[in-house]
């Protein structure tokens, strides 16, 4: 589904993504971990196509096609959902009005008829389900005044609402409470399927113990230096960083 | 001294004028003589060159006077679900074949009101151009809404522009609100030209005790037009007033402003929305003056400005001694588009109570990239995005508008501006 062949990326000449290869099946849950500053939520910004990022090689390849050459809404048409990891707060636009807005845009793109009011109001009501969402947030502005752990809930609640292919959950449970942290594993797990795939970049081996990964990947240095199953999480978590970065720097020196 | 001045144009310009209010013109001539127009050294017009802009595109200042509407042009500018009264003007004559009849409201031409205190309230030395339509304005009307009258529909002043250029057109508005009265107006142009003509308007408001007074105006001027535009009302005691201006369009286009709080418990309330684009210069001048204690003002005026065009914002409040717990707000709000447009604003606070609430704030920015890019993510074209955005920024201005179907007018022509619909 997803192929990231060689890529490097740099932000105002800095490089960050220093030669990422990765593959991804449908299906799959792929967990990226890695200190701070390796560049784990620079590769979600660029899988999501945030403009400050500048590939400067490689390639990445989504259901065939060329994602690096799509815009950041052609992308999410098509079926890439990043999760933010600080989601945007945006005062006067309506969460309801907002979420129509997209749905139907990316209904369009595949080819669908839009949602009328209705329709609309059914899909919204079985996805807050999902995530526990309380009613009375979707009537306020997008994010606007929302704790930590309900914008997180909205990210969830938006991707349920997208139907993504390929979701990416950018540090979803940085800050969140064990209360909120089930929560949101429990939305992104229901909305697991043999079609579609999951990447989940995370600090901390906690979200994987509701978030079962098939493959686990360390990134260090814009690097993927170590790739596993869910044991190298617990070993991360038991052990630390350090461990690893003295190994890639060794062999750096020698 | 600008040439303009070295003309008679006074006497040119008060060619159309008809008879009464000869004295009323006389203290508006003397007025704008003792002032002239405002050169680039005036204070209050320090960025808006409107004297340079009238000496470029008008080259011998000659009345527009009246001419023929007809009920199909009026009709077609009456926006759709408006179900107030309208009353219908051309260059600032009235038309009252075209007009409603108001139940319990009088209306009628200003030549036949010739004891209308005029200029009592717009005071001519305070402003040249107050002073200059004080000595030549065309036509006028008057309007009065008895005491305890509920004016349940709201009022459109229609206003329909037709001019060569080089003309002139000096529309007089004299409304007064017994106590207890209460009213809105929507004041609507809609110009049947492109020349570059020149729009020189005084409105006064007279409000009563616990009057509730509500004037919205739009200006969606010819791209040429040049227009100068004065609005002052007295607050009395318990009186409310609420101003909405929106601005779209024209050449140059200068709005001053004044709020006059007289008695207490009263509250004085102007909101601004301007969207400008090419070279469309808009000037938003505001002045609330409070006298008295207990009283409060809100302000919140807000631009979106492409091309390279250019906002300026003066908002001035005054708090005066006697003014003791005065609440007072300023808010000034700016998206620039391009690197090309320009806004100035500045606001002014003098305060001589010593036991007030006052507050002011400006911004100026870009559109926020971080929410414009969270909205993309979600498959939401750039375009509309930007749209969404802007129309988000630009509403909490048009939610201030009360009357169903102006508001839903606005918004449309808001929207459409912006480049998207929700």
């Amino acid at each position: 589904m997803l192929s990231i062949k060689n890529l490097h990326a740099s932000i105002e000449g800095t490089p960050i993504l220093r030669g990422i290869n990765l593959e991804i099946n449908a299906g799959e849950v792929h967990a990226i971990m890695g200190p701070n500053g390796s560049g784990k939520s620079t590769l979600a910004s660029v899988l999501a196509g945030r403009e400050e990022y500048e590939v400067t090689d490689g390639e990445v390849t989504f259901k065939g096609k060329d994602l690096l050459d799509l815009s950041p809404e052609d992308r999410a048409r098509e079926g890439v959902f990043l999760a933010f990891q600080y989601p945007v707060e945006i005062p006067g636009v309506s969460s309801t009005n907002f979420l129509r807005t997209a749905v139907n845009q990316v209904r369009e793109y595949r080819g669908e008829d839009p949602l009328d009011a209705v329709k609309f109001l059914t899909l919204m009501k079985e996805k807050m389900k999902l995530v526990e969402m309380d009613q009375k947030l979707l009537s306020r502005a997008l994010n606007e005044g929302f704790s930590g752990g309900e914008k997180k809930r909205n990210e969830i609640f938006q991707m349920a609402m997208l139907a993504p292919t390929l979701s990416i959950l950018d540090e979803t449970d940085s800050g969140l409470d064990i209360d909120a942290l089930r929560i949101v594993s429990n939305g992104v797990n229901q909305l697991k399927s043999k079609d579609n795939a999951t990447i989940v970049v995370t600090h901390y081996q906690r979200l994987l113990d509701y978030i079962i990964p098939d493959f686990v990947h360390v990134l260090y240095k814009g690097q993927i230096v170590k790739s596993g199953t869910k044991e190298l999480a617990l070993e991360l978590e038991e052990k630390g960083y350090d461990w690893i970065k003295d190994e890639v720097d060794s062999k750096a020196t020698v | 001294m600008s040439t303009l001045i070295k003309q008679d144009i006074l006497v040119e310009l008060s060619a159309n004028a008809g008879t009464g209010f000869e004295q009323v013109r006389e203290a508006g001539k003397t007025a704008f003589q003792a002032q002239g127009f405002p050169t680039n050294k005036s204070e209050e017009y320090k960025f808006t060159a409107i004297t340079k802009k009238i000496e470029q595109n008008i080259q011998n200042l000659a009345p527009a006077g009246a001419f023929d509407v007809t009920a199909e042009q009026v009709k077609a500018n009456v926006f759709e679900g408006y179900a107030g009264d309208v009353l219908v003007f051309a260059n600032g004559h009235f038309l009252p074949s075209l007009s409603s009849t108001i139940e319990g409201v009088e209306v009628a031409a200003l030549s036949d009101k010739a004891d209308t205190a005029l200029g009592s309230i717009a005071k001519p030395e305070k402003d040249p151009f107050c002073a200059l339509n004080q000595s030549s304005f065309e036509g006028g009307i008057f309007i009065s809404v008895p005491k305890k009258a509920q004016v349940q529909k709201p009022i459109l002043l229609l206003n329909f522009f037709k001019a060569d250029t080089g003309q002139v057109i000096q529309p007089r508005v004299w409304i007064e609100a017994g106590d207890f009265a209460e009213v809105t107006f929507i004041n609507h142009s809609v110009n049947l030209s492109d020349a570059s003509y020149f729009v020189n308007k005084v409105v006064e408001v007279k409000g009563g005790v616990n009057t509730q007074i509500r004037y919205y105006k739009l200006q969606n001027d010819g791209k040429n037009a040049i227009e100068v535009s004065n609005l002052e009302t007295d607050i009395l005691k318990d009186g409310r007033f609420s101003s909405v201006t929106i601005s779209l369009s024209g050449e140059m286009v200068r709005n001053n402003l004044s709020l006059n709080i007289l008695g207490s418990n009263s509250e004085g309330n102007m909101y601004g929305l301007y969207l400008l684009n090419g070279k469309t210069h808009v000037d938003n001048h505001t002045n609330v003056d409070h006298t008295v204690a207990h009283a409060e003002s809100n302000e919140l005026y807000k631009g979106i400005l492409a091309d390279s065009s250019r906002g300026v914002f003066n908002g001035k409040i005054f708090v005066r001694q006697d003014a003791q717990k005065t609440n007072a707000f300023q808010q000034n709000n700016n998206i620039l588009l391009s690197e090309d447009a320009v806004v100035n604003t500045k606001p002014q606070l003098e305060i001589w109570a010593d036991d007030v609430k006052c507050s002011h704030g400006c911004t100026t920015g870009q559109l926020d990239e971080e929410a414009l890019f969270y909205l993309q993510a979600r498959g939401i074209a750039k375009d509309q995005a930007k749209g969404l955005l802007l129309y988000a920024f630009a509403g909490e201005v048009l939610d201030h508008i009360t009357d169903e179907s102006f508001r839903e007018y606005c918004t449309e022509l808001v929207q459409t501006r912006l480049g998207s619909k929700f």
